[in-house]
C-alpha cells in the first residue's frame, strides 16, 4: 500500500547543506580523559545520583535512578571512577547548572554484564520498564522519555507509528548518516517499538533529500513486514513531529494533546535504534551520533559517549578562522552555546561551527509592517504578527487567545521577516512569562490557603485559650474566695475585659498562669510564622530535599516538644 | 539576545517597497505615453517633499535616519499620491498633500508600520475636499505638451477648457444626477471622444499596465490573490447587475475596472499591509467592502471617484475584520469551527 501524502501549512525552504558533512563514515569520537554526565538528560523529573566520589563504575552501569515514572535512568558512558557529583554548567540556552556526575575514565571500556532479550518474548510492560532503566529518551532533541510515549493512552491503541527520519533542520546529518549505516539495526528498534505498542502500520518519513538514507532503509525494511519507507517533500520544518504525523497520516495533533489519543505515536530513527541496543544489546544509551559541521575544516559525523566535552569534539572537526560562535542542534532551532566545556548530552545531534559568512548578522530590526510573510510560512498556522504585537505589549491574555502556546518555535517566521524581527524571541518572552506568572499565582493561591488556615487555626486557639483562662481565673478566684463565692465568669466569657480591681488584686498564681501562657503564644506564633514561610526547595535534587525533610521533621519535633510543657504543669 | 533562528532570508522592507515602486512602472509609462511628461514631474514633486518631510520628522523622533529613510515606504506614498492627482494639479498641492500625508498620517501615528490610514488615500481625501475644483481638473487628451502642462503646473496660469475636462467618472456623475439633462450612460460617454469605447481614452491601457504590474507582484508573492480579486470581482458583480436592470443609469462593470483609481486601488492601494486586514478572509471581506463603497460614491455620492474615501473607510473596519476573521490553527480546526468564539 502506498501511503497518500499530506501536506502541512507554511514552511520554508533554507539551503539544507547536508553533503559537507555526509562524505565521510560516522566515526568513533576518542574516549576523553574526563566526562560530565549531567543526570537530567530526559524531559520530566531529574533522576537520583546512585553513586559517590571515589567510587568505581564499569560502562552502561547506572549512575542515576529514574525519579518516578516521568524520568530515565542516566548510565556511565564508560569504565572509571566518579570524582565528583557536583552541579555544572549544561548545555542550555540560559548556562543552567545541574548536578553532573564527573568521572575519570580507566581507559578500559568494561562493560556492565550486559543482558540482550528476545523482544517477542516479553510483555510491553517489562519492555517500557527495561527502556526507562535503559535511559531511551527522545534522541530528536526533545529527549521525551520514550517508555511514556510507548503507554497505551485514552484513546486506547496506538495503531500507527511514525517513524521520524526527516531531519529537516539545515546541516544536521546525523539522522541520515545513521540511516544509510545502520539500517538494519533501525529496523531491529521499530520492530521493538511496533511490538510494544501492536501497531498496525509503520510509516517512516524521511525527507527526499536523503535518497541514500530511503534506499538503505528500504533495504533493510524489505525483510520486516509492514515498514514502509515514504520519502517526503524536503521542506522546513517537515520533522516536526506533529508536521510529520500531518504529512504521513493526515492526523493533526493539537497543542497539549498527545499522539496517542489519537492512535498515532512518532519516534526519531535514533531512538529506533537506541532501542535496539537497548533491549536486544543489553546496552543502555551511552553514546549518540553527533554533527559537526559549519565553520570547519573536517564535517563529519562522530559516536560520541555522553559526556564528552564539546571542545574535545570541536578539536575533531577543526574549526576555521572566523568562528565567532558554535550553535548546538541546528541554525533554525539550536541555540549558542554559552561556552566550549559543556559536555554532550542525550539532545546535542549537532554542533555548528558559526561564522559571520556562513551566518550574517541580520539587519537591523524594523517596524511591523504586517505584510503577512510570516503567517505564510507558519507551520503551526498561528498569526505571528499578531502575536508580536501581544508579546510586544505584554498583553499575554492576548497572546494566549491567539494561542502563542501553539508555536512550536521552529523560526520560519523570523526567517522570512522582511522586517528583521526576531519573532521567536518574543515568543519566548511571552511564554516564559506566563509561565512565571503561573506559578507566581499557583504560590499566592498556597498562600493564601495557608493563611486562611491559619487564621481559623489562631481563631480556635485564641477560643480554646480565652476558655482555659477564664476557667482558671474562676478557679484561682475561687481559691482565693475560699469557695464561698460563686464563680463571676462563665467559660464563654473573654479573659481580656478583666476589672482594674481585679488587675490589681494580688493574684501570683493568675500571674503565673498569664506569663505561660503568654510564652506559649508566643512560641506559637514563631513557630506559625516558620510554617508560613516560603519554602524554596522546589528545584533541589531529590536527596537534599530528603534532607530538608528530615531537618524539618526534627524541628516539629522540637517545637511540639517546646509547647507542650507550659501548658500542662498550671 | 542571540535565539534561534540563526539562519535569514534575505530580505528588507526596502526591497518589499522597491518592488512595489517597480510595478508601478509600467503604468507610469503608459500615462506618460498618453498624458505626456507631466506626471514624472508630479511624482519628483511628490518623493521630494515625502523624503524632506520623512527625513525631518524622523529626526524630530529621533529615528536612525538614513535606515527609514531608505525603506522605500515614503517614495510609495509619493508615487501612489502622484499617481491618483490630476498630471496638472499646481505644484503645491502636490506638495502640500504629500506632506500631509507623510507627517500627518503616517508620523503622526507612530511612522512605518503604525498608520491605522492609507497615508496616500489620506491626502488624496483630504485635497479634494479642500481644492475641489483643481483634484477634477484633468488633462483633455492630446493635452501633451510638456511646456504647457508645465505652465499650469507651475505658474498657476489658469486652466482653461481647452486643455482640461472631466474625467468620464466625473462626467457620468454630473450628467446623471440632473433628471432634466435625461442623460444616458451611452449618450454621455459617447458624446465625446476622448471618452473612449471602455473607461476613457488611455485610461483603459494604463489599468492594464497596472494589472500586468500587480500580477508581477502576486507571482513575486509581495501581495495575495485576495484584495485584488474580491476587489474586481465584487466592483464587476455590483456594477454588472445594477447596469443590466439600469443601462441608462449605472456604467457597466468593465467600464468601473478600468477607469479611475479601481485598478490602481486593487493591487496597489488596497493591497497595502499596514492599513489592510491580514487574515485570507478578513482581506476578502475588506476588499469586497471597499469595492461596494468605491460604486455606492462613484453612483450616488457628490465625488467623482469613491476609491479614495472607500479605502479609508475600510481602513477603519480593519481591527474589526482582523480581530472576527482569525483563521483556525493546526490542530484545531475542528474545535474552532464548532465554536468560533469562546
Amino acid at each position: 500500500m502506498l501511503a497518500t501524502l499530506f501536506k502541512f501549512r507554511g514552511g520554508i525552504k533554507p539551503d539544507a547543506h547536508k553533503d559537507e558533512s555526509t562524505r565521510t563514515p560516522i566515526a568513533a569520537a576518542p574516549l576523553p580523559a574526563r566526562l560530565v554526565v549531567p543526570l537530567r538528560q530526559n524531559a520530566g523529573s531529574a533522576p537520583l545520583a546512585l553513586v559517590g566520589p571515589g567510587q568505581k563504575v564499569l560502562k552502561g552501569e547506572r549512575i542515576g535512578a529514574p525519579e518516578g515514572n516521568f524520568s530515565a535512568a542516566v548510565h556511565a558512558p564508560t569504565s572509571g571512577t566518579v570524582l565528583a557529583v557536583e552541579p555544572r554548567m549544561l548545555p542550555h540556552p540560559s548556562a543552567l547548572s545541574a548536578p553532573c556526575v564527573v568521572i575519570e575514565s580507566d581507559g578500559e571500556e568494561r562493560w556492565i554484564e550486559r543482558t540482550p532479550v528476545d523482544y517477542a518474548a516479553e510483555s510491553p510492560d517489562a519492555l517500557r520498564d527495561r527502556l526507562r532503566d535503559a535511559g531511551i529518551v527522545g534522541l530528536g532533541g526533545a529527549t521525551f522519555p520514550s517508555h511514556i510515549k510507548l503507554q497505551p493512552g485514552a484513546a486506547g491503541r496506538i495503531g500507527t507509528l511514525v517513524i521520524n527520519g526527516a531531519e529537516c533542520e539545515p546541516w544536521i546529518t546525523c539522522d541520515d548518516m545513521l540511516m544509510r549505516e545502520r539500517a538494519a539495526g533501525i529496523v531491529r528498534g521499530i520492530g521493538i517499538l511496533r511490538h510494544i505498542v501492536s501497531a498496525e502500520r509503520v510509516l517512516v518519513g524521511i525527507e527526499d533529500n536523503k535518497p541514500q538514507a530511503i534506499a538503505a532503509l528500504r533495504a533493510a525494511a524489505a525483510q520486516a513486514h509492514g515498514i514502509e519507507v515514504v520519502p517526503v517533500p524536503t521542506r522546513y520544518p517537515a520533522g516536526g513531529e506533529k508536521q510529520l504525523i500531518r504529512v504521513l497520516t493526515g492526523i493533526e495533533i493539537p497543542y497539549g494533546r498527545l499522539g496517542t489519543e489519537f492512535g498515532v505515536q512518532c519516534f526519531n530513527v535514533g531512538t529506533a535504534y537506541a532501542t535496539h541496543r537497548a533491549i536486544e544489546l543489553g546496552e543502555p544509551l551511552v553514546s549518540r551520533i553527533v554533527t559537526l559541521a559549519g565553520n570547519v575544516a573536517r564535517p563529519g559525523n562522530w559516536e560520541v559517549p555522553i559526556g564528552t566535552p564539546i571542545d574535545a569534539l570541536l578539536e575533531l572537526a577543526a574549526p576555521q578562522a572566523g568562528t565567532d560562535r558554535y550553535i548546538m542542534g541546528g541554525p533554525m532551532m539550536g541555540f549558542t552555546l554559552p561556552r566550549t566545556d559543556l559536555p554532550v548530552t542525550k539532545a546535542a545531534n549537532c554542533i555548528l561551527a558559526a561564522s559571520p559568512a556562513l551566518f550574517p548578522p541580520q539587519g537591523p530590526e524594523m517596524p511591523c509592517i504586517r505584510c503577512g510573510a510570516c503567517t505564510h510560512a507558519c507551520p503551526a498556522e498561528l498569526q505571528p504578527h499578531e502575536l508580536y504585537w501581544f508579546a510586544r505589549a505584554k498583553n499575554f491574555g492576548k497572546a494566549q487567545e491567539y494561542h502563542i502556546f501553539d508555536c512550536i518555535e521552529c523560526g520560519c517566521c523570523a526567517y522570512v521577516c522582511p522586517s528583521n524581527i526576531r519573532l521567536v524571541d518574543y515568543y519566548r518572552f511571552a511564554k516564559t512569562s506566563m509561565r512565571a506568572l503561573e506559578r507566581e499565582k499557583a504560590a499566592a493561591d498556597a498562600a493564601r490557603e495557608r493563611f486562611e488556615f491559619r487564621n481559623v487555626r489562631s481563631e480556635r486557639e485564641a477560643k480554646e485559650k480565652a476558655e482555659r483562662l477564664a476557667a482558671k481565673t474562676a478557679a484561682a478566684r475561687q481559691a482565693m474566695a475560699g469557695g464561698g463565692q460563686p464563680a463571676g465568669t462563665t467559660p464563654s466569657v473573654p479573659a481580656a475585659p478583666t476589672t482594674t480591681a481585679e488587675a490589681a488584686a494580688p493574684l501570683p498564681q493568675l500571674d503565673e498562669a498569664k506569663r505561660a501562657l503568654i510564652a506559649a503564644a508566643i512560641e506559637r506564633a514563631r513557630a506559625q510564622k516558620e510554617a508560613v514561610q516560603p519554602k524554596n526547595i522546589d528545584n533541589l535534587a531529590p536527596e537534599k530535599r530528603a534532607e530538608i525533610r528530615e531537618i524539618e521533621a526534627r524541628r516539629a519535633q522540637v517545637r511540639e516538644l517546646a509547647k507542650t510543657p507550659p501548658e500542662e504543669p498550671v | 539576545m542571540n535565539g534561534s533562528p540563526h539562519l535569514h532570508l534575505p530580505v528588507s522592507v526596502r526591497l518589499v517597497m522597491f518592488k512595489v515602486l517597480a510595478a508601478l512602472v509600467p503604468g507610469i509609462a503608459v500615462y506618460v505615453w498618453f498624458f505626456g511628461a507631466a506626471i514624472l514631474v508630479q511624482i519628483a514633486l511628490a518623493s521630494a517633499a515625502a523624503l524632506a518631510a520623512e527625513a525631518a520628522l524622523l529626526r524630530l523622533r529621533g529615528k536612525p535616519v538614513a535606515l527609514f529613510l531608505t525603506d522605500g515606504s515614503a517614495l510609495v506614498t509619493a508615487w501612489l499620491i502622484a499617481l491618483t492627482f490630476p498630471p496638472i494639479a499646481p505644484w503645491w498641492l502636490t506638495v502640500t498633500a504629500t506632506l500631509f500625508a507623510i507627517v500627518v498620517a503616517k508620523h503622526l501615528y507612530g511612522g512605518l508600520g503604525q498608520n491605522p490610514f492609507n497615508p496616500a488615500m489620506v491626502a488624496f481625501c483630504v485635497s479634494i475636499v479642500a481644492f475641489p475644483a483643481l483634484m477634477t481638473q484633468w488633462p483633455a487628451v492630446g493635452f501633451t505638451d510638456f511646456s504647457a502642462q508645465m505652465a499650469v503646473v507651475f505658474k498657476s496660469q489658469s486652466a482653461q477648457d481647452a486643455v482640461t475636462m472631466a474625467t468620464p467618472l466625473d462626467a457620468l456623475r454630473t450628467q446623471l444626477h440632473v433628471p432634466e439633462a435625461r442623460a444616458t450612460v451611452a449618450g454621455i460617454l459617447g458624446s465625446h471622444a476622448s471618452f473612449g469605447n471602455i473607461g476613457g481614452k488611455g485610461w483603459e491601457w494604463i489599468a492594464l499596465a497596472y494589472l500586468a504590474g500587480g500580477l508581477w507582484l502576486l507571482q513575486q508573492r509581495i501581495i495575495t490573490w485576495h484584495v485584488p480579486a474580491a476587489f474586481l470581482v465584487t466592483l464587476a458583480l455590483i456594477a454588472g447587475g445594477f447596469s443590466l436592470g439600469e443601462p441608462d443609469r449605472f456604467a457597466g462593470p468593465v467600464f468601473h475596472i478600468v477607469t479611475g483609481g479601481a485598478m490602481l486601488g486593487a493591487f496597489f492601494i488596497l493591497t497595502d499591509p499596514v492599513s489592510g486586514a491580514t487574515t485570507p478572509r478578513g482581506k476578502l471581506i475588506f476588499a469586497a467592502g471597499a469595492a461596494l463603497l468605491t460604486w455606492i460614491i462613484r453612483s450616488f455620492g457628490a465625488y467623482p471617484d469613491g476609491m479614495a474615501f472607500a479605502v479609508l473607510l475600510m481602513n477603519l473596519c480593519v481591527p474589526l475584520i482582523d480581530m472576527n476573521t482569525q483563521p483556525p490553527v493546526f490542530g484545531r480546526k475542528a474545535q474552532q469551527r464548532e465554536k468560533p468564539h469562546d
